[in-house]
């Protein structure tokens, strides 16, 4: 099969703009004068100027020089790039969902409140924990208000000397960063040559400044972290709070909870595990769960349903909570999907898209074991869960080709590229998610084309070093980009007359 | 019974298994420790098909009443307005709607160049050079511009205007907690709203890292003195940030005219739904200044060459400041962002252009301005509160009568018409005063209406 993304010479709206042309129609002219000093009024305003089908057509070549998971196969690890129901996105975009506003009178957003209500009890029951408050956007958002309740916590033991915060080293560049934006100094605990957490490392770093773990479970690897309650142990013995990084929850669904592992605090990602698209980059929706003793930090407000008056409602009367973490309620549109796909799965479903994804990523790793050039790190007799990290170094020690340019060719043959050199614990990393979406002739053909690519490197290694070519643009010079940064129209057309 | 979403049924995963010779699939869990398996099934609702959710999640939201189906005048950090069906149809092309993150440039060009003219307009519009490609939403906004300037002055203190929605304070003190900021609160003058301009000079001085206003405020007037204000922050090394609401823009200067260094805001009413506050879009843009640039959070798209010089293109820029590279030294922990919000937005001021966002912006202050005046007339109401110039928000009092603005908000709502909001919690010194916005989507029929219903209300004749 070749491929052949689309190739269009677009250029930016700004240089199709032609004065005069309109896009939009209002519907009546303003009839009362308004009463505003001249001085902050604005003379100019260089927007593009252009008809509707212009505008349509410019977006839609654009479109068609990108790649989602409707293109094909995305295994880009720890982002769980699962397929996304259209019904979802079609019960999400009505006018009830859509055109409600956060500051309405209670008794009109019943519905709304109500879906809220069941998503969180849905997402309480799969994560075992006490309560969810769903006002966070994204993964790394979640992070943050755990560490922000995490704080809350110590502060109410009066407990002040907590400043520290322990990440695997193993662990997403979104949980130290999360944890210094709460102000907590980052301890890096190593891996151990399983891949796993060193539990004794850990037990020497925990001490009466720890305020935290985070930890991802299964791990970046796509490993379970087998010794999870002789890590719960020791963080909790020591004083401090479990957190648990959501990102890889599609390798565990219905199989155990975080909350039984004995995690204190988790996220969600609705954007990865529940099926809501990326977008690109967002909107996402990144939930946390709390257990019982956390409970009364959660932001305001929480969803409450009054038996008496059959009503649900919005708590604020929460004295003990850290406040509001975002302008409104959460990603409510995101939410909406995100319960859409829990309801088509049901709990049985949601087992069964965990078996789905870890057997996929296991055929993925013996098949890939098979093929020269890439190899394990840890133990390969150990299974994977929802993902696999390869090493692409012999490859890169027979030919001088590693996973970078591994990933590149990877595009030509109509596929998106895994993520690569993460986790940084891994050499030339190739870190594969398949997903349940992907049928087994998919997971056939991706690792015949590693093998091909493999192949490649050895007898033909230009054509890998120059690919992507069947991609809408060649390889770009990221560095200049980033050494001359040009960010805007602006700043172009100045770069342009320099 | 299959699931349409898992390609590989029982029989395939059968063999799958067989070939890698597990003997089950319970084998691939082996582990995971006994004591913490889940034993039993996960307690959730029965799967149903696509029709029966399809019907029991319209039967849900059909609880709700969406602002089509009655009068609202509600605005106050989202704005209601008309958006465009071709804005839609286009970012639910699933070229968009369901890639990840840019991180291969070569396979995504569209998004990365679409994300470049978003940062490009809002860049235009707010009178700056750089743009980030998106934040959560305004509050966040707020909260990492208040983390830059600490970042950037090396200085502990952030003012803001005591006239600042209070959700939006909590988010920013909860973003300032981290390294410990101090959020100081200036008033403003009774009479105009305008910021005290004597306190906020008293509270300026080495220690300050940055000083922000809204413009237009939070309770719809115009801060007419930014650049005094611009002025008094730059003077003691501070840096000045702007909050806007994008419409406005429009008809008024771009705080970088005025001396802002950083502009944050709320994308959301740009093309995008209300949808009850989110997804919301976080505007984030500042001066083009390596040192600023260098603290900046968020994702920057940059525009670049091919290797070969050939052909122009775009990637992700400055990366290092962000957490995948930079770990716990990241500007922020932000990953997942507002992309496809930021892509609405694009297409939004593309579609308007220059003249359509001008005569927009004149609309929604023109709606205003009538329902000012006609709400004036009605006995006991005052509107505004402020003597100031006002865009398309402004408050309304009713004092000076016997009822409350929540008897009056219960009134309207039984005659259909869902009143502003009030402002009793947040401002109690303001009194029984509510915040009323009005957009294109009023007609002056619609305005008549709210005025006779308030009329009513207020004993006066129909």
């Amino acid at each position: 099969m070749s491929y052949q993304q689309a190739r269009w010479v677009e250029p930016l709206i700004f240089e199709l703009s032609k004065p005069g042309r309109v896009g939009w129609t209002l519907p009546e002219k303003p009839r009362e004068r308004i009463n505003v000093p001249k001085e902050l009024l604005r003379e100019k305003l260089e927007l593009p100027e252009l008809s509707e089908p212009e505008v349509v057509r410019h977006y839609t070549r654009l479109s068609q020089m990108n790649y989602g998971v409707d293109s094909g196969f995305y295994p880009l690890g720890s982002c769980t790039m699962k397929y996304n129901p259209k019904v979802c996105e079609e019960l999400a975009a009505l006018e009830a969902a859509n055109y409600i506003h956060p500051h309405q009178a209670e008794e009109t957003v019943q519905g709304a409140l109500e879906l809220m209500y069941m998503l969180e009890r849905c997402l309480t029951e799969i994560a075992g924990v006490a309560r969810v408050s769903l006002q966070t956007s994204a993964g790394a958002h979640g992070e943050f208000v755990a560490m922000l309740i995490t704080r809350a916590y110590h502060k109410s033991k009066r407990d002040d000397k907590r400043n520290q915060v322990i990440v695997p080293d193993s662990a997403h560049g979104t949980n130290p960063a999360s944890a210094a934006m709460a102000g907590y100094d980052v301890v890096t605990v190593p891996s151990n040559a399983r891949g796993r957490v060193d539990l004794d490392a850990l037990k020497a770093t925990v001490s009466e400044r720890t305020a935290a773990l985070m930890l991802t479970n299964p791990n970046t690897l796509g490993l379970f972290e087998d010794q999870i309650i002789e890590i719960a142990k020791v963080v909790h013995d020591a004083g401090g709070l479990l957190f648990y990084d959501g990102a890889n929850l599609n390798g565990i669904l219905g199989r155990t909870r975080p909350g039984d592992m004995g995690f204190d605090i988790v996220h969600f990602n609705l954007h990865k595990t529940f099926a809501t698209p990326h977008g690109g980059g967002g909107p996402g929706a990144g939930p946390i769960g709390v257990q019982k003793e956390l409970e009364k930090f959660l932001p305001v407000p929480l969803v409450e349903y009054d038996k008496k008056k059959g009503r649900y409602y919005f708590d604020y009367d929460r004295p003990h909570s850290i406040g509001k973490i975002k302008g409104f309620y959460g990603n409510f549109g995101v939410l909406v999907k995100a319960y859409v796909y829990l309801l088509l799965m049901g709990g049985e479903g949601l087992s069964e898209v965990t078996e789905a994804a870890v057997l996929n990523a296991n055929y993925i790793m013996r098949k890939l074991l098979g093929v020269d050039g890439y190899e394990l790190k840890f133990n390969p007799s150990d299974p994977c869960k929802h993902e696999v990290v390869f090493s692409a170094e012999p490859l890169k020690r027979m030919t001088g080709i590693g996973a970078h340019f591994v990933a590149k060719r990877l595009l030509d043959f109509g596929m998106h590229a895994p993520t690569y050199y993460f986790p940084p614990i891994v050499p030339e990393a190739l870190m594969i998610e398949p997903t349940e979406s992907e049928s087994k002739e998919e997971l056939d053909r991706f690792v015949e084309a590693l093998r091909t690519i493999a192949e490649e490197a050895k007898s033909d290694p230009d054509k890998v070093c120059s690919a992507p070519t069947a991609t809408a643009i060649g390889r770009l010079d990221e560095v200049k980009a980033s050494r001359q940064p040009i960010l805007s129209w602006r700043a172009y057309r100045k770069s342009a007359k320099g | 019974m299959g699931y349409p979403y898992i390609p590989n049924t029982r029989e395939i995963r059968e063999q799958m298994l067989r070939e890698i010779g597990a003997a089950n699939i319970n084998e691939l869990f082996a582990d995971i420790p006994s004591q913490i398996r889940l034993k039993r099934k996960l307690k959730l609702p029965p799967a149903m098909s696509e029709l029966e959710v399809k019907r029991h999640v319209q039967a849900i939201l059909a609880k709700n009443t969406p602002f089509t189906q009655m009068l609202s005048f509600l605005g106050g950090g989202v704005w209601p307005h008309h958006v465009p069906a071709h804005i839609r149809s286009l970012v639910q092309r699933s070229e968009f709607l369901t890639s990840y993150t840019p991180y291969q440039p070569e396979t995504s060009q569209g998004m990365l160049q679409a994300l470049f003219e978003y940062q490009s307009m809002i860049a235009e519009l707010v009178g700056l050079d750089v743009a980030n490609s998106s934040m959560y939403d305004w509050a966040t906004s707020l909260g990492e511009a208040a983390l830059m300037c600490a970042r950037v002055t090396r200085r502990q203190k952030f003012i803001v205007p005591k006239l600042i929605a209070k959700d939006r304070l909590s988010v920013l003190r909860n973003y300032a907690s981290g390294p410990g900021l101090e959020v100081v609160e200036v008033g403003y003058n009774h009479r105009t709203g305008q910021l005290d301009l004597k306190q906020l000079r008293a509270e300026l001085g080495g220690d300050v890292a940055g000083v922000y206003i809204e413009n237009p405020s939070y309770l719809g007037f115009l801060e007419t003195q930014g650049d005094e204000i611009a002025a008094a922050a730059h003077k003691t090394g501070a840096l000045f940030v702007v909050g806007v609401n994008p419409i406005s823009l429009g008809l008024f200067k771009g705080p970088g005219e005025y001396g802002a260094d950083i502009v944050v805001g709320e994308g959301q009413p740009l093309g995008n739904p209300v949808s009850f506050g989110g997804p919301s879009l976080g505007i984030f843009a500042c001066r083009d200044e390596s040192k600023l640039l260098r603290q900046l959070p968020g994702r920057l798209i940059g525009a670049t060459t091919t290797l070969d010089g050939k052909a122009r293109g775009y990637c992700m820029v400055l990366q290092t400041r962000e957490q995948h590279i930079r770990r716990e030294r990241a500007t922020s922990s932000i990953c997942t962002n507002e992309a496809l919000c930021a892509v609405s937005a694009a297409i939004y001021l593309a579609s308007l252009g220059p003249r359509g966002l001008h005569d927009l912006a004149e609309l929604c202050a023109s709606n205003a301005s009538y329902a000012m005046k006609k709400l004036n007339m009605i006995k006991g109401l005052r509107a505004p509160i402020f003597d100031a110039p006002h865009f398309n928000e402004f408050t309304l009092t009713c004092d000076d009568t016997h009822v409350s603005i929540q008897k009056l908000n219960a009134g309207l709502l039984k005659r259909g018409i869902q009143g502003g909001k009030s402002l009793r919690a947040e401002f109690p010194e303001l009194g029984e005063t509510a915040l009323l916005c009005t957009t294109e989507l009023h007609s002056r029929e619609d305005i008549d209406r709210l005025a006779s219903a308030l009329n009513e209300l207020l004993g006066g004749k129909g």
